[in-house]
């Protein structure tokens, strides 16, 4: 609260009168009894700035009353004096007494009948002569501290008003002018003091009770205003002066704020509902100075009539943004609040469901240890049931003080989470269960420790399953072990093979040796005795008879079928041990069918045949290997003339329906072959005619060998053929890649 | 032409008697000269100091082998020119091929007639008869160039 009426400027004019008594007691006369005598005049200039330097009452009445005795003679004197609001004179200062006689002496100003109240209401000067003890007179006389002797009772007054208080001083001498103008100058000192005293004792309990008020007012959160009736702004609680008053220290902009809430605040004042009613209540759009936002206040105003200051207008506004804010804010926190219960009881209850589901016990721990939540495993652990025997109650306990021992281990460690092993009995059978407990620390965000967290595993699957895997380990390893030796055996076996192939390619190696040497020794001697069987058939030792050269005959071609002999024999051994390599090469059929005719020219011209050939010029090129081709149909056409007494024999080359296929075919008109023997003929050593005497020579070997590298080839030999209707046969070639 | 003034000399080399002098009888009575070796370090030495006209060459020999013999005859300035037929009872075909590597001119498999082997030896000649003319004319048209 601001006070606009400043208290100091009364106590100026105070000092402003004493300051004028002086003066007045200085060049004033009219006031002086003592005009001529200078050494008074000086003596009362004294006792007045001895007044002006004194302010408290009982300090300036002593020193008066002293100034008294000084100049006037007066041995022994006192003053009353009423202070405001009280109802007795009291002794405010004395000369000449001792202080304990004068402690209690006080009149009552309701005592009319005792003559000094009496002198105080009438103002008259009174003299009480001295008396005896006896004398009726005593009843008018007042108590006073002079008992019996006589003395002065002068009222102090200063001019038409009641006096402020009595002087009383002992003594017969008559009054003078002197002791007039010292009532006088005490009389309005002390009306002064008085004064003073009163009003600033009014003033302190006045100030006291405002200040309370202003603190009170300042208390209060809602802008509480006092404006006259323009306007203006007469006092404001701390609240309104943030809106309502800016220094010129603030910034501008909120210079600005304050007056246009100045502005709208005088306007709404000056509404005409306040002058008719009295009162007034609406809704007011302020800005706050602060941060410039828009602050809705409901104003209520009051007209106050005071007779001293006018009329005034008293203003609270109330935040009702605030009000509405807060009341949406409380509503919309009871609906979250409604709902984050009702999400609470439903997750809560969601979650119980879950941990009772668990198999695995969990039990979760308060910081003191205590349990304060299990799910139905951890209960069948450690809870007791209604009348469970005493031995289930034992183990229950016994598992309680095993998980306690692990719980408390985890409280007093610093870890977050422990894994330990706790060894529990089921309660109901007593059967071992080993389990493994996992326990995590739960935290508040402080760090502040609310619950430990349990959940024990049961380690019997995972025992057993260690040993199920011991058992799959000891079985895989025998296993393993088996498939080592197994492998090893086959390695083993391998090795083997690898040797009997290593020596199989070795006998074929030697055997393929031996042929050749078996060859070269057959040739040897064969080579001399057809030699010198021709040379004796030339005759180049001389001329010899027809019978002898008969027999040189069969010696020479017998000596020939050995030789074919050998040399199927050694063809088809060397088919068999493979070193007759496929050597392809690409030819055409008819310069082939032309050579073999050249090469067996000479057996030709000596069977006497008809030779015919048909093949086509333009017959495809074919792609094989040419000195097999070319062997298969030697032996064909040999065959073919060597079966055939007489006719013909036919060489015919086709271009088969197939893509890339030729067939050869060799068709003579000989003795034929019936079709049971169509197979046998391609047997080793099968001529048809076995018999020592047989009609045909040859080995027999012929179109076995034929067949064997018709197949190297990828080839196939054929044959149509009736006993006494010849035969045809065929080679098929297919076009090798 | 070249006249003959002598007939042609026939190195036969085979270390089997029987082959050998056979085959000699018979070249004679064709009208050859014949020189025999037995092994192949003779048929190195007679090729030298006989100047034969063609070298019938047994391949299996003992000592030196005909395959040996051959490369280093063909490997003598003097003795290069000679045809070498190689006449052998070995009749599979990489025997025929080494032979030819060896440096042989012709391959002759036993058992060969007697008449046979003339023929061989003819065609032997004449193919170096027409090599012969060849070198000769072309050396003719250097002379006169």
């Amino acid at each position: 609260m601001r006070h606009y009426a400043p208290n100091s400027r009364r106590r100026a004019v105070a000092l402003r009168d004493v300051a004028k008594a002086a003066a007045m007691a200085r060049g004033n006369r009219r006031f002086s009894p003592w005009v001529e005598s200078t050494p008074i005049e000086t003596a009362k200039l004294e006792l007045l700035e001895g007044f002006l330097n004194r302010s408290e009452l009982a300090d300036c009445t002593d020193y008066a009353l002293q100034w008294l005795a000084e100049y006037g003679g007066v041995q022994q004197s006192l003053c009353l004096a009423r202070r405001e609001g009280e109802t007795t004179l009291t002794t405010v200062g004395s000369y000449g007494f001792r202080q304990a006689s004068l402690s209690n002496f006080a009149v009552s100003v309701e005592d009319w009948r005792n003559p000094l109240v009496q002198i105080l209401a009438n103002r008259r000067h009174t003299f009480f002569p001295a008396v005896s003890s006896s004398t009726p007179e005593r009843r008018r006389r007042p108590s006073t501290p002079f008992q019996s002797t006589a003395f002065h009772v002068l009222p102090l007054r200063t001019g038409s008003d009641e006096g402020v208080g009595l002087l009383v001083w002992g003594g017969t001498r008559r009054v003078t002018p002197e002791i007039e103008w010292f009532g006088l100058s005490l009389a309005m000192k002390l009306a002064q003091m008085l004064r003073r005293l009163a009003l600033s004792e009014g003033d302190r309990k006045q100030e006291y009770e405002r200040s309370l008020l202003r603190a009170i007012v300042n208390a209060v959160t809602d802008p509480i205003l006092l404006t006259d009736p323009e306007g203006r702004l007469l006092i404001a609680n701390a609240r309104a002066r943030t809106l309502f008053v800016a220094s010129e220290e603030e910034s501008e902009g909120r210079r600005g704020a304050v007056a246009m809430n100045n502005m709208l605040l005088s306007s709404a004042l000056s509404s005409k509902a306040i002058e008719e009613t009295g009162a007034m209540r609406r809704e007011l759009l302020l800005v706050n100075p602060v941060d410039g936002s828009d602050l809705l206040f409901e104003l209520l105003s009051t007209v106050t009539e005071d007779a001293r200051y006018g009329t005034g207008i008293v203003s609270i506004l109330r935040n009702v943004g605030d009000l509405r804010r807060a009341t949406e804010q409380i509503e919309e926190n009871y609906r979250k609040m409604r709902l984050a219960e009702m999400q609470a009881r439903a997750e809560r209850d969601r979650l119980n469901l879950i941990i009772d589901s668990v198999a695995d016990p969990i039990i979760v721990t308060d910081a003191s240890g205590s349990t304060s939540l299990m799910n139905d495993p951890a209960e069948r652990l450690f809870a007791t049931r209604g009348g469970a025997a005493p031995t289930e109650q034992r183990r229950v306990q016994a598992n309680d003080a095993h998980f306690s021992s692990f719980i408390s281990g985890m409280l007093l460690s610093d870890d977050q989470r422990r894994v330990g092993e706790v060894n529990l009995t089921d309660p109901a059978n007593g059967e071992a269960m080993p389990f493994e407990a996992i326990a995590g620390k739960m935290l508040t965000e402080q760090g502040e420790l609310t619950a430990v967290v349990s959940i024990l595993h049961d380690r019997r699957e995972a025992l057993e399953r260690a040993t199920l895997y011991e058992q799959l380990k000891q079985a895989s390893d025998e296993l393993e072990r088996k498939v080592h030796a197994a492998t090893a055996d086959i390695a083993q076996q391998n090795e083997l093979l690898r040797r009997q192939a290593f020596e199989l390619e070795q006998a074929s190696a030697l055997k393929s040796q031996f042929l050749a040497n078996m060859s070269h020794e057959f040739r040897t001697p064969l080579n001399a005795i057809l030699g010198y069987t021709s040379m004796l058939q030339q005759g180049v030792a001389g001329p010899i008879d027809a019978p002898i050269k008969r027999h040189l005959a069969r010696v020479a071609s017998n000596g020939q079928h050995l030789l074919s002999i050998i040399n199927e024999i050694l063809d088809i051994s060397r088919i068999e041990a493979g070193r007759m390599p496929l050597q392809l090469s690409k030819f055409k059929v008819p310069d082939l069918v032309g050579e073999v005719i050249a090469e067996l020219d000479s057996i030709i011209r000596r069977s006497k045949l008809e030779i015919v050939t048909d093949v086509p010029k333009d017959l495809r090129i074919i792609h094989s290997d040419r000195q097999k081709v070319k062997q298969i149909l030697l032996n064909l056409l040999s065959n073919a003339i060597k079966f055939t007494p007489q006719g013909s024999v036919t060489i015919a080359a086709r271009a088969q329906r197939g893509p890339k296929c030729v067939s050869i075919s060799v068709t003579d008109t000989g003795i034929g072959i019936a079709s049971e023997d169509h197979q046998r003929i391609f047997e080793d050593f099968k001529q048809l005619d076995n018999s020592p005497t047989r009609a045909y020579g040859g080995t027999g070997l012929g179109l076995s060998i034929c067949r064997r590298l018709a197949d190297i080839i990828g080839g196939e030999i054929t044959v149509r053929s009736q006993p006494g209707k010849g035969s045809t046969f065929t080679l098929t070639l297919s076009h090798n890649r | 032409m070249k006249k003959k003034t002598r007939n042609p000399i026939v190195l036969l080399v085979d270390d089997y008697p029987d082959a050998r002098e056979m085959y000699a009888e018979y070249l004679e009575f064709s009208g050859y000269e014949i020189v025999q070796a037995g092994n192949g370090v003779e048929a190195i030495e007679r090729a030298i100091d006989s100047h034969p006209d063609v070298i019938l060459m047994d391949l299996s020999l003992p000592v030196m082998d005909g395959w040996e013999a051959t490369r280093r005859l063909k490997a003598d300035d003097r003795t290069k020119h000679i045809p070498v037929l190689a006449v052998t009872g070995h009749a599979l075909t990489g025997v025929s091929n080494d032979a030819k590597a060896a440096g042989c001119d012709g391959f002759i498999t036993k058992p060969c007639l007697p008449e046979d082997l003339v023929g061989e030896i003819k065609k032997a000649l004449a193919r170096v008869e027409s090599a012969d003319t060849k070198n000769r004319r072309s050396g003719h048209a250097k002379v006169k160039a």
